[in-house]
């Protein structure tokens, strides 16, 4: 019996370290949004700065799963 | 159609049986968090799933080439070893759906198929150092790296968003739920309705009614993904009680961290040839985004019960399958049909008892812990 230790090591550091920077990006995201949102219905303005945060976090993320998607999708490989 | 004898056709109904189970008994490992948080409707959530699991069937092309992936010595498999092993899948998977534990399908099937092999064509049959390096170590490390990533993701994602409105946090989250759920959804359906293909694919094989290394016919693709899909739309709303509100009380913000966390544990270690179990996986995340909120409960008797139920599935099942696997060796056609019969009046009993306190869309968010006794306050005084 022997124990991949490489592949599973890979497995770990992988996937911790996916998951985390997508949820921090997705965080940040939705604060960009918070941000956006608390301004509009603060004083009726926009936070444009907001709004560009949340646009660029937010497209990370979709490109993360569209990358995914591939991964499931045995025909885009 | 000479080739399709009784057992063959008994062999392709169980394994559409399991395949049913199956769906029904994973949609939680997708889609309890996102119910749990309300990100989405009971219903709708288990409609998403069920279509994504027949579009990853559909997509699938990779169809199982070997029944087990080398845990059993598939030269020695006789279709009724298949069918003895499936028998002892969908008893354990109903099983534990009755309780609502959330335990492997995939160690079922191994379980069943194991116990079959081992009683059918003796110990040489079954390849247990694969079962080591295939079952045993990643059922012990998925969960373990799925729940760190989700640990440390639900802390940071609290971190970051304790000053923000919390409305927008919350249905930020919750938008990120879908998506992530989803994708859980269709990983499903590319791997575990494959499984079925490969078995029904393989008996028919065997029975020659098809040649070798022929693909499965489109309706073998057809049945498989569609009995996963309606087993995961039927929703086993009992597991998803206990992954949702079961083992903790979950927001949308740890919702969304354990559900990106069981999505890349399963790419990757798909990615890399690991084969792993899905429920153990979303388990793992589960507890580590309960982990990673402060003040968050984890319920470890609910905890326990659940790792309880995972080292238990494969033995179980595999008794089953070997006890199965004899009555159809000694008693032929016979045998089969009486095996046939008898798992099939035990499932009806296994469903006949759920119906005492049944779980359902309506009521899966209502509680967190799964009775088979309703607990009403009026009790009638007639000891069971």
């Amino acid at each position: 019996m022997s124990i991949d230790w490489t592949a599973l090591g890979q497995v770990t550091a992988v996937s911790i370290g996916v998951t985390v920077a997508v949820v921090v990006v997705f965080a940040l995201g939705i604060l960009g949004l918070a941000r956006f949102e608390g301004a509009r219905e603060g004083n009726g303005g926009t936070s444009a700065v907001g709004l560009a945060q949340a646009g660029l976090c937010f497209l990370a993320c979709e490109a993360v799963v569209a990358h995914g998607i591939c991964l499931i999708v045995p025909q885009f490989h | 159609m000479d080739h399709i004898t009784l057992l063959v056709v008994v062999v392709i109904v169980t394994a559409l049986a399991f395949d049913f189970t199956n769906g029904f008994h994973d949609t939680a490992n997708a889609m309890a968090t996102s119910i749990a948080t309300g990100a989405l409707r009971p219903r709708t959530a288990v409609l998403i799933s069920g279509i994504l699991n027949v579009v990853g069937a559909f997509l699938s092309t990779e169809v199982a080439k070997t029944i087990s992936g080398g845990i059993v010595d598939d030269t020695l498999v006789t279709p009724g070893m298949v069918f003895a092993g499936l028998v002892g899948a969908v008893l354990w998977n109903l099983l534990t759906w009755l309780v609502g534990l959330p335990s492997s399908s995939s160690h079922a099937l191994f379980g069943g198929l194991i116990g079959a092999v081992w009683v059918g064509a003796g110990s040489q049959g079954v390849h247990f150092d694969k079962v080591v390096e295939k079952v045993l170590i990643p059922a012990v490390a998925s969960p373990v790296v799925a729940g760190a990533a989700a640990l440390i993701a639900t802390y940071l994602a609290y971190r970051l968003t304790t000053r923000a409105r919390e409305n927008s946090v919350t249905k930020g989250f919750r938008l990120g739920q879908i998506a992530s759920a989803s994708l859980v959804s269709l990983a499903h359906g590319t791997n575990d309705a494959q499984k079925t293909m490969g078995v029904i694919t393989l008996t028919l094989i065997s029975a020659g009614a098809l040649g070798h290394d022929a693909g499965p016919p489109v309706w073998v693709i057809a049945s498989a993904g569609l009995a996963i899909g309606l087993g995961t739309y039927l929703g086993g709303w009992r597991i998803i009680r206990t992954m949702g509100k079961g083992l903790t009380e979950i927001q949308s913000p740890q919702g969304f961290a354990a559900e990106t966390s069981s999505t890349t544990v399963i790419l990757t270690s798909a990615h890399l040839g690991f084969a792993l179990s899905t429920t153990q996986v979303a388990s793992g995340s589960i507890l580590g985004a309960g982990l990673g909120r402060r003040l968050a409960e984890v319920r470890w008797g609910i905890a326990g019960r659940m790792v309880l139920a995972w080292l238990v599935t494969l033995p179980a099942a595999a008794l089953v399958g070997g006890v199965s696997a004899s009555v159809v060796k000694h008693g032929g056609n016979a045998g089969t049909v009486v095996v046939a019969l008898v798992g099939a009046a035990v499932a009806a009993g296994i469903v006949a008892v759920s119906r005492r306190n049944p779980v359902s869309a309506h009521n899966v968010n209502d509680a967190h812990e799964v009775a088979l006794r309703a607990t009403e306050p009026t009790r009638v005084g007639t000891a069971a």
